[in-house]
């Protein structure tokens, strides 16, 4: 692949300063944000964020106030949702409930006039995709939901659309087929080759089955990032919180050097492996995720490491791990995950006295 | 270019928009507000019959506006008119109070039958509205008449010796009215009940309530919306009743709609009959007003 | 103690709702004019009614009345609710939305009068309809309106009452219908005539028919607003049995109640043992998909 495809891919979808306003309130806010060729990409989000709007207005049901939404650089913001080559799978399948598997799967078809042989031949195809060729003449109602998931899939695959969206695509199954699902859906979607943006509020969700991930609150991004680096080097408070679980200690930024950087909290002084571009004396947070902190009944040897001591409030024993809550002595309450990776693990009881230690590279400091 | 696709797209989705809502405004102004706004003007003018007596005239460089409250002035001054008034809401008040009494527990036996035996029951509720009204009404004629079945009954059994007259009398019309208004008052309740969690009850009497009290203290007061509806439903349209009292109501029973009935048709004093009207469309949005009133009110609870 | 009174309750209460209905349908039977009398099994009053022209053709008239004006009222009524529930904002909505509710609680009397002096104001207005032209000649020698009031006024008011009933009633299957069952159909490539004839129409077609059906009995069955709007030539049966009802008993009209209950209960009956059918084919259909799922 040349230079010159691989910038075109990258822009393949381009989102420029788009804004939809309802009343006043703007529900997106000046997002931009550009989608390469076969990726899928998350917009995770808690219900009201902006994300569904987002999303449909990629689809084209919603007029967007101010921006451009655009499609291998054409621009397809102000096409009606018919004339637009990108197709939704909806939150509640929408299936039409009159009509058999075969014909919800033909449906777009028809409407593009294609010949009948070939809809045939892609309905087939379709449905050897997503494995229903049994089922070619139920009708909605006769299926169980994870086949009218895949129903609604085939669907929205079946006009070859240049992205297709999915609008919380597990959320309707329960939690045991969504799993297996989960992987399932990112397979064909993978083997397709299809662009794909999805809108989720399920965090897990997210994290298997994306590419990138963005975060959304308030309308607009708080970051965009592979999970890996949404998880471990969260930009900010909200993100970090909103992400898994963490504890955060607010302090001041007492030392900042190139390489590292020491933030002195109430509950200690901790030093951190980062820099921060910033002023000594600034207010900042420090993150630490409960599973990089070390629980030990004797202080640390390893003067390197960050320590703190605390008594042990709650446990709870999970099998693979151990959860803790830890009172330190300023009050806070800290939570740690200990993974069990042998039989001999220390466990500790309610009370017991401990130290806590992690890292300096385990730490991230939030400006915001 | 694409401004122009854009315009293009939202004058072909207004054309579809222009007609749904046009279309049938069109036709309820036509059929609906010209029609009312005739009968406004027709009450504020003399009786000379059929003619449209203009309201406004323009001579001499002013425009004149006469409005005739005669009608207006009669109405209120006659005893007649403000008897039949309180007596209409007299006796749509005795028909929603008896078909809530009725209604209500009928309702709430209803929801407590087995589920299965429900859409049975409902059915039997409703199923009268599909047979003629009038004929209904006209059963009752045969029940209560002097020579009728009830009375025949009781004198064959041997409790009376003389019929009774029950028919054209208020009784038989406050019989008719709450046999006709019934499943009105039914089925608003019904659709209020069936929803109600159960495990609320249950609750009341984990918390030391009796059945009754439960009952009084729970159902009741989570039912009130269903109650107003069922209310609304009856009292609204038996206040212009007109049938009924015709077939089952005696001479006396003033009704106001027999009494719009008989301008029109026997007096032929059509802005007279328009004026009564006027006046009853008033009397009825009273209540309509209130109960708006009170469901946005409760609106903005929720 | 609480299930037998209420068991108690119900059977009271559908006893006084049926009653009634019951003397009228044993009464069409009863070889005597008395109603306290019986004098035996007889089909007598069926002949009679069979013999009455008048009869007859007041229930032809009737049942084109209600034909028309339950088709037209459902077609209204489909716009109107479309309007309500597709369109939040739209210039006087709210004046709309009191409009299209007014009939339901109008009392009759105000519909027929306001309706009936509403024609002979365009009756007025118009004067002899010859001099209007050929188009307004032809409307008057077709359905005899303005010269005089018939089966077209009569139609025109119980079109713009049974607006509203059907208005209701599709109103709230559209409310309750999935919304993205037409954003899907737009976004697979329908243009928004295609969406309502493949997708919105087959999803609506039952509370189209029920819609239908209530206007219809509503037509066939109302006498205050048709007696305002009826001419000398067009009684229907309604304003003919309360001509008869208010003269006194009359055994031809338990005759007649007789037969609207039985087609009625027919309907009912056929009705209940198709849906009864659908509902239990369903059932097994949606067992069957749980079972072989894969």
């Amino acid at each position: 692949m040349n230079a010159r495809n691989a910038q075109a891919d990258a822009g393949f979808v381009r989102i420029d300063r788009l804004t939809k306003r309802f009343d006043d309130v703007a529900a997106v806010d000046n997002v931009s944000i550009e989608i390469a060729k076969g990726e899928i990409f998350a917009l995770l989000g808690s219900s009201g964020c902006g994300k569904s709007t987002l999303l449909r207005m990629l689809a084209g049901f919603e007029t967007p106030s101010e921006g451009t939404i655009y499609l291998e650089g054409q621009p397809v913001s102000a096409m009606q949702p018919y004339n637009r080559p990108i197709n939704m799978m909806f939150q509640s399948y929408a299936l039409f409930p009159h009509l058999t598997v075969w014909d919800n799967i033909a449906f777009g078809l028809k409407r593009e006039g294609m010949p009948k042989a070939q809809i045939e031949e892609r309905v087939e195809e379709m449905l050897r995709i997503v494995q229903l060729k049994k089922f070619v003449k139920r009708k909605p109602h006769q299926l169980s939901g994870g086949q009218q998931q895949r129903v609604a899939l085939a669907r929205a695959l079946a006009k070859r659309p240049k992205l297709l969206l999915l609008d919380e695509p597990l959320g309707a199954l329960d939690a045991k087929l969504r799993e297996e699902t989960q992987m399932e859906l990112k397979n064909i979607i993978k083997n397709v080759g299809v662009t794909c943006v999805l809108v989720t509020h399920d965090q897990d969700e997210a994290m298997t089955m994306a590419d990138r991930i963005a975060i959304m609150s308030e309308g607009r991004f708080r970051q965009v990032g592979l999970p890996f680096e949404i998880y471990e080097t969260p930009n900010c408070r909200f993100v970090a919180d909103f992400i898994g679980k963490v504890n955060l200690f607010d302090g001041a930024l007492t030392e900042d050097a190139p390489d590292y950087c020491v933030v002195t909290t109430p509950e200690g002084v901790f030093y951190v492996n980062h820099g921060v571009t910033g002023t000594e004396g600034m207010d900042v947070t420090v993150a630490v995720r409960p599973e990089k902190i070390g629980l030990s009944s004797s202080a640390p040897t390893d003067t390197s490491r960050n320590a703190v001591t605390g008594t042990i409030v709650t446990n709870s024993y999970y099998g693979s791990a151990s959860i803790y809550h830890v009172q330190l002595a300023t009050g806070k309450r800290v939570l740690v995950s200990c993974e069990h990776s042998s039989r001999h693990d220390e466990h500790f009881q309610r009370d017991d006295p401990v130290w806590l230690c992690w890292e300096p590279e385990s730490l991230v400091v939030l400006r915001s | 270019m694409s401004a122009v696709t854009r315009i293009v797209g939202d004058l072909r989705q207004g054309w579809g928009r222009y007609t749904v809502i046009g279309v049938p405004y069109l036709f309820l102004i036509v059929l609906f507000t010209i029609p009312f706004l005739v009968v406004l003007r027709l009450s504020f003018s003399q009786a000379d019959g059929a003619s449209f007596a203009d309201l406004t005239s323009y001579t001499d460089g002013i425009l004149h506006i006469q409005i005739k409250l005669a009608n207006y002035i009669y109405l209120a001054t006659d005893d007649l008119y403000a008897e039949t008034y309180l007596s209409s809401l007299k006796f749509a008040a005795i028909n929603t109070g008896l078909c809530l009494f009725i209604g209500y527990p009928f309702a709430y036996f209803m929801v407590r039958s087995p589920v299965s035996m429900r859409p049975a029951l409902l059915m039997l509720v409703s199923l009268p509205f599909w047979t003629s009204f009038l004929l209904r009404v006209y059963a009752w004629q045969g029940l209560l008449d002097d020579e009728g079945i009830i009375n025949g009954l009781l004198m064959w059994v041997g409790i009376i010796e003389e019929p009774i007259q029950m028919l054209r009398t208020s009784f038989s019309l406050i019989v008719g009215m709450v046999y006709t208004y019934l499943p009105f008052m039914i089925l608003p309740l019904y659709s209020n009940l069936v929803k109600m969690d159960m495990r609320l009850l249950e609750a009341a009497k984990d918390l030391g309530c009796g059945p009754l009290k439960a009952f009084w203290l729970i159902t009741v007061p989570l039912s009130k919306n269903g109650i107003i509806a069922g209310s609304m439903l009856v009292f609204i349209p038996s206040v212009g009743e007109y049938v009924i009292p015709t077939l089952l109501g005696g001479p006396d029973n003033l009704m106001i709609g027999r009494v719009l009935w008989d301008e029109f048709f026997a007096n032929n004093d059509w802005p007279m009959a328009s004026s009564v009207a006027v006046t009853m469309v008033l009397l009825i949005l009273a209540p309509l007003v209130i109960f708006n009133r009170y469901q946005s009110q409760t609106g903005g609870d929720r | 103690m609480d299930s037998r009174f209420g068991r108690f309750w119900l059977a009271m209460g559908y006893a006084f709702l049926y009653i009634p209905i019951l003397t009228l349908v044993v009464l069409s039977f009863n070889e005597s004019k008395l109603v306290s009398v019986w004098g035996g099994f007889s089909l007598k009053w069926y002949g009679v009614l069979a013999k009455d022209e008048a009869v007859i053709d007041a229930l032809f008239l009737t049942l084109r009345i209600a034909f028309f004006s339950a088709t037209a009222a459902v077609i209204l009524g489909t716009l109107a609710a479309f309007a309500m529930v597709r369109y939040p904002r739209f210039f006087g909505r709210t004046t709309f939305s009191a409009h299209l509710n007014a009939p339901l609680v109008v009392p009759e009397v105000i519909t027929g009068l306001s309706l009936l002096l509403f024609f002979v104001m365009i009756q007025n207005l118009l004067g002899p309809v010859e001099e209007w032209g050929p188009f307004l000649t032809l409307f008057k020698n077709t359905f005899g309106f303005p010269e005089e009031r018939g089966a077209f006024t009569i139609w025109a008011g119980h079109a713009s009452i049974g607006m509203a009933f059907a208005a209701v009633v599709i109103q709230s299957r559209l409310i309750e219908m999935d919304k993205s069952l037409e954003e899907a159909a737009m976004d697979l490539g329908c243009k928004p005539f295609q969406v309502f004839y493949l997708v919105t129409f087959p999803q609506i077609v039952p509370a189209l028919l029920s819609a239908w059906l209530l206007t219809f009995t509503i037509s066939m069955d109302d006498v205050v607003t048709t007696a305002f709007l009826s001419g000398p030539a067009s009684t229907t049966l309604p304003v003919l049995i309360m001509g008869k009802a208010r003269l006194g008993l009359d055994p031809t009209i338990n005759a007649i109640a007789t037969i609207t209950v039985a087609i009625v209960a027919c309907a009912v009956f056929a009705g209940s043992l198709y849906m009864f059918r659908q509902e239990k084919k369903l059932a097994a259909e949606a067992a069957a998909a749980y079972r072989d799922a894969d």
